[in-house]
């Protein structure tokens, strides 16, 4: 559905994303990933035919983004990343502008408004006007402005920034069912929404793909050693880091910060993927100290992207 | 057929705002101020000269005195007023983000354009509308010809039709609703002002800068004449403009 081929863009003398290249099947829900300025916008922009590449070819549902600009727009509905929103009219005559661009029919048009309202939860402010919207509203009009047509592609940049945790989880679900009929690409910041949401993941960074494939399989690549917090009441810290560290499979510990009076949390990083927990709880049980809390921490986005940047050349070979 | 959904919108959110209600309360009031106090006064008391001396009567003619002057003051109204009508029709989108959602939906450049230009020209022939309540006066107390005056709004309205061209395509250089405003005001004003300049010139030169005054073009109409030549001149002066609006938007692509 959607082919990028060795797709360079300069912006003046400087490439926002080099030789990027990377397929996306029918009904899948692709996700971006990258920290700001990667080139994740960039790519979008490329696809929605707003900016066409200095170099490389790029086709959407069969037609290039240059020649056949005005078909590929036709079977994209796109969020930007800054929500495009006329503030001075109503939601339901923002989306009746957009359906009718859109080239959709009268009574089509009426239909289709009133659909993605009920969509979006936004029929108790369809008479409102935008600018009167909280953020989270907005976002959701954004979103619904780009469903109208019912498109083939949905490029949505960051669509659940700014959302509270319920609108998050909506939009998540929303995007979800979407799967199999309309082919998706998401960027985000959020690791776990990825894993939610997406089928699989293009990671990007410094405007080059560093990796590709479904969170799962990235997750577990990247995830070398697991990091475990733990709390601990005691009164010598230093005894207790002692302890943990010579725990086997323990490559590091430290403390991480004094949670409450004689209560440290510490921070334990084990070497391999071996599930340690257990060891660290018989030793501090074993002290006779008082285990308090005990859990897991997945690896954030900003570690793997650590860990991605600094062993890039690696990654890149292996990914060839 | 997709510019209409343009122009829609355009005219919505003129009449959403209050920036148009302000416009055109201040072009009709100055205009009916500066004329009602100034020529038609100007005017009354002519006629009164003309009562007890027949020699004044030769120029009494209302068309001349009055309604000359009404599509005179008419036309610098409008260099003041028309830019903050076109200011915001690029500007505007590209500040709050809405140019990207412009130009990926399934619309060409010259249909977005169409669909501004007309919208900002009928605000623009409204506002038009509402100043012929003062030709209409005139036309109960006196008795003018109403041809010229047709003919004068004829000229006004293709005057109108330049400088909104001029102004989107200053609109569509910036983000800055500010800078478009002053800059069409402003390089406007050199365009009458280059008119001006035209005596301190040689002969050849002069006749260049006269023809390029975009104000100058308007006299025939003022007469009540319909000169071919300066239809054109409003014609191609709009049209290239619009036409420096298309490549501007274009720039997109191949800038950041």
């Amino acid at each position: 559905m959607i082919e990028v081929d060795g797709v360079t863009k300069y912006y003046g003398p400087f490439p926002a994303i080099k030789d990027v290249s990377f397929r996306v099947e029918k009904g899948e829900i692709v996700g971006f990933l990258g920290p700001n300025g990667a080139g994740k916008t960039t790519t979008m922009k490329i696809l929605t035919c707003f900016h066409p590449p200095t170099f490389g070819k790029a086709k959407v549902a069969g037609f290039d983004v240059v020649e056949d600009s005005l078909e590929v727009r036709k079977r994209v509905g796109y969020l930007p990343e800054t929500v495009p929103l006329y503030t001075d009219q109503t939601v339901r005559s923002y989306l009746n502008f957009i359906a009718e661009v859109r080239g959709l029919d009268r009574s089509q048009r009426k239909k289709r408004v009133g659909e993605v309202m009920e969509e979006c939860g936004l029929e108790e402010v369809r008479e409102k006007l935008i600018g009167k919207l909280s953020k989270g509203y907005r976002q959701r009009v954004g979103i619904a402005q780009a469903l109208i047509h019912k498109p083939e592609v949905l490029i949505l940049d960051e669509p659940t920034i700014g959302l509270d945790p319920r609108q998050i989880i909506e939009i998540r679900h929303l995007i979800r069912g979407l799967a199999g009929e309309r082919t998706v690409i998401v960027s985000t910041h959020i690791l776990p929404e990825v894993s939610m949401v997406c089928n699989r993941a293009l990671i990007i960074n410094q405007g080059r793909i560093v990796a590709a494939d479904t969170p799962e399989n990235l997750t577990a690549r990247l995830q070398k050693g697991m990091r475990i917090h733990i709390q601990v009441r005691d009164n010598d810290p230093r005894e207790v880091q002692r302890v943990l560290e010579s725990t086997e499979g323990v490559s590091r510990a430290y403390v991480d910060k004094e949670i409450s009076q004689g209560v440290h949390r510490y921070v334990v990083e084990s070497s391999d993927r071996t599930d340690i927990r257990g060891k660290l709880a018989r030793k501090v049980v074993e002290r006779g100290w008082d285990l308090l809390e005990l859990h897991s921490v997945e690896m954030s986005l900003e570690d793997i992207f650590l860990q991605l940047v600094t062993e890039e050349p690696v990654e890149t070979e292996t990914l060839s | 057929m997709r510019w209409v959904a343009i122009y829609k919108k355009e005219l919505r959110s003129y009449f959403a705002s209050p920036l148009a209600y302000v416009i055109a309360f201040v072009f009709i009031a100055i205009v009916g101020v500066w004329w009602f106090f100034w020529d038609f006064q100007r005017f009354v008391i002519i006629s009164m000269q003309a009562a007890q001396n027949p020699y004044y009567a030769e120029a009494l003619n209302v068309n001349e005195i009055v309604i000359r002057n009404l599509f005179g003051n008419l036309a610098l109204v409008m260099l003041f007023g028309l830019p903050l009508l076109t200011m915001r029709l690029f500007a505007e989108e590209k500040k709050t983000g809405t140019y990207e959602l412009l130009f990926t939906l399934p619309l060409r450049d010259w249909e977005t354009l169409l669909g501004k230009f007309l919208a900002c020209w009928t605000v623009f022939l409204l506002m038009l509308l509402l100043t012929a309540v003062y030709p209409v006066t005139m036309a109960l107390l006196t008795n003018p010809e109403p041809i010229p005056i047709l003919v004068g709004y004829l000229g006004i309205t293709l005057l109108g039709g330049a400088f909104i061209s001029f102004g989107i395509f200053i609109s569509s250089l910036t983000e800055n609703q500010i800078i478009a405003a002053f800059g069409t005001y402003g390089l406007l004003l050199v365009l009458l002002a280059m008119g001006w300049s035209s005596s301190f010139v040689g002969p050849s030169v002069a006749e260049v800068l006269k023809d390029l005054n975009i104000f100058n073009h308007l006299q025939s109409f003022l007469k009540g004449v319909i000169d071919t030549r300066d239809v054109v001149f409003y014609v191609l002066f709009s049209y290239f403009f619009l036409f420096l609006t298309l490549r501007s938007l274009e720039s997109r692509r191949w800038r950041g």
